[in-house]
């Protein structure tokens, strides 16, 4: 499913005092098959638009159309969206309430798929499960509320995966976590963009996040989308996205470093490709 | 949904009203409705209504601003209205309109259910005033200022105020709170719009139950960080903002003494009933 928003406005409280324009013309467009980052401050519009993906927050302005779903118009089947675009909050384990974990994934299938039979529920909540790397048997009959942060955030995802969306939208699915728990978040990402969804949404602050993971990412800054890229060109303007007060990756730092010093290393900032270009440029000073 | 509770909500403008000390207006608003359950006969309520409009206007809060706090117990007041106009039975001296079962439609029942629904109406209109032109750390610092002579019967003044501003600050937080675990449900397709009342009832505890176990981990993390900081109650305790009595509050007061004089003036006129002598 394609997403395509041209001129999304939007305002919170209208017509009030406490009246403030989160959206004041969002263009973008994410393409099927994408792992695409959003960059952008707090209170940037980035979880304004998120939630309008989904028609969590309903279209007040402008154009927006995910698939063949257009949000504008108001016939919309609106549930089906929802099954079609997972959407996972920040700080998901906040929102498990069941008495069981099999019966909180199950949550979110109850309400899509009145069509599927118990058995085949219990099949998708055991796969969704184990997508996440948690094990089935040893968990399934514990209270949500038992598990460690870690497994809980997994066990949220999963309760959100388990109907198969083609767009999965996470708000910064590795906030709060230590950089292990990272890693292994944004590993359990790709694993999901192989085949559970095709295209993944995700928002984040840390910038090695972007440059190690995205196929193409976006910069929100005041409401609007200013850079719209792939993390390589986007962190080539490292000077712009710090001008906007935004941090840039490690490798970009050390770039930068490196140019003051009259070394241009032309990299496309992920680590790997990083360290290769240095070492070469090295090994061709060492020569020289 | 929930973003229509605006019972209590301030309103953030400079005004007089505004700027007055939070102390004379919790006076203010009690003598008000003193006044207005003092008030018996048409023109003396007539008089505390066009005072409610004037301090409205004062305040330069919208006026439908403060008529949406009465939308939300309109209900109440039709229904207490509805009850007082089919159930009173003055001593009437007049044929009675309508009797039927024991429903008995009189002319002082009319009358009665008008003061009635005027009453309640303005009673919720003048709080709405206060808590529209007041924060809430204002108005806790107020009452616990009011309540200070009650420390020496050793009742937790402190505390009280304490415990009513922490509640107050976290109603936006917790309101927030919903809000983003009610996304989160209707992201798994949860649906609160539609279904019957079970139905309803059963789609709460997906939001309830989090809410319930974030409140609490709040109040831990709050408990910490004031055991942190040595909190150990009002003993030595001084105030950021302290509160000061001014030619402003004296005026309101003046204002309301002449409101209240007015009334019982008037009130010598005669009471409520006695307007159908005009007319029958």
């Amino acid at each position: 499913m394609r997403i395509l928003a041209k001129g999304l406005t939007y305002t919170y409280n209208p017509k009030s005092p406490f009246a403030s324009q989160a959206l004041k013309g969002v263009d973008i467009s994410i393409d099927e098959g994408e792992f695409f980052g959003i960059i952008g401050h707090t209170g940037s519009g980035k979880s304004t638009f998120l939630q309008h993906l989904n028609a969590l927050i309903r279209l007040t302005g402008g154009f927006l159309k995910v698939g063949e779903y257009d949000l504008s118009d108001k016939k919309c089947n609106f549930l089906e969206l929802r099954s079609k675009v997972g959407m996972v909050f920040q700080y998901p384990e906040y929102q498990l309430f069941a008495e069981t974990v099999e019966k909180d994934v199950m949550f979110g299938l109850k309400n899509f798929r009145k069509d599927m039979s118990d058995e085949e529920m219990k099949a998708a909540v055991k796969e969704a499960i184990e997508t996440v790397d948690l094990d089935y048997e040893e968990i399934k009959d514990k209270s949500p509320f038992e598990l460690s942060g870690g497994q809980k955030r997994r066990v949220a995802i999963a309760g959100v995966i388990v109907t198969k969306p083609e767009v999965l939208i996470l708000d910064e699915p590795a906030a709060g976590l230590d950089p292990l728990g990272k890693k292994e978040i944004m590993d359990l990402l790709h694993a999901i963009h192989g085949g559970w969804c095709k295209t993944i949404v995700f928002v984040s602050h840390d910038m090695d996040e972007i440059a190690e993971n995205c196929t193409r990412a976006a910069v929100f800054s005041d409401g609007r989308v200013v850079m719209e890229d792939t993390p390589a060109e986007i962190f080539k303007r490292s000077d712009e996205l710090i001008s906007l007060g935004l941090d840039i990756p490690v490798t970009a730092k050390c770039a930068r470093i490196l140019k003051e010093r009259g070394i241009e290393i032309e990299t496309d900032f992920t680590s790997e490709d990083f360290i290769a270009k240095v070492l070469a440029a090295y090994a061709a000073k060492a020569g020289a | 949904m929930l973003n229509d509770v605006t019972f209590g909500q301030y309103y953030p403008v400079k005004s007089f009203v505004h700027n007055m000390d939070p102390r004379a207006k919790i006076v203010f608003m009690i003598a008000y409705i003193v006044a207005i359950f003092l008030a018996d006969n048409f023109f003396a309520l007539a008089t505390a209504v066009v005072f409610l409009l004037f301090v409205v206007l004062l305040s330069r809060v919208p006026f439908g601003r403060v008529l949406r706090s009465v939308k939300m117990i309109l209900f109440l007041i039709i229904f207490t209205a509805v009850l007082n106009l089919f159930f009173y039975s003055g001593s009437s001296s007049y044929q009675p309109l309508v009797d039927w079962w024991i429903i008995t439609i009189t002319y002082e029942s009319i009358i009665n259910m008008i003061f009635l629904a005027l009453r309640l109406f303005l009673l919720v209109m003048g709080t709405s005033v206060l808590t529209l032109t007041t924060t809430p750390v204002a108005l806790t610092d107020g009452i616990e200022s009011l309540l200070t002579p009650l420390k020496w019967i050793r009742f937790p003044v402190h505390e009280l105020a304490l415990i009513m501003s922490i509640a107050l600050r976290f109603i936006p937080t917790l309101m927030d709170e919903t809000n983003r675990i009610v996304a989160a449900q209707k992201a798994r397709g949860a649906n609160f719009e539609t279904g019957g009342l079970i139905k309803r009832a059963k789609a709460v505890v997906p939001i309830l139950v989090p809410l319930l176990v974030s409140a609490f981990r709040r109040a831990e993390d709050l408990g910490d960080a004031m055991d942190a900081r040595c909190y150990s109650g009002a003993k030595g305790r001084t105030k950021y903002k302290k509160l000061v009595f001014t030619w402003r509050d004296l005026l309101g007061l003046l204002l309301l003494a002449a409101l209240i004089t007015g009334i019982v003036f008037l009130n010598q006129l005669g009471g409520k009933f006695e307007i159908l002598s005009y007319f029958l």
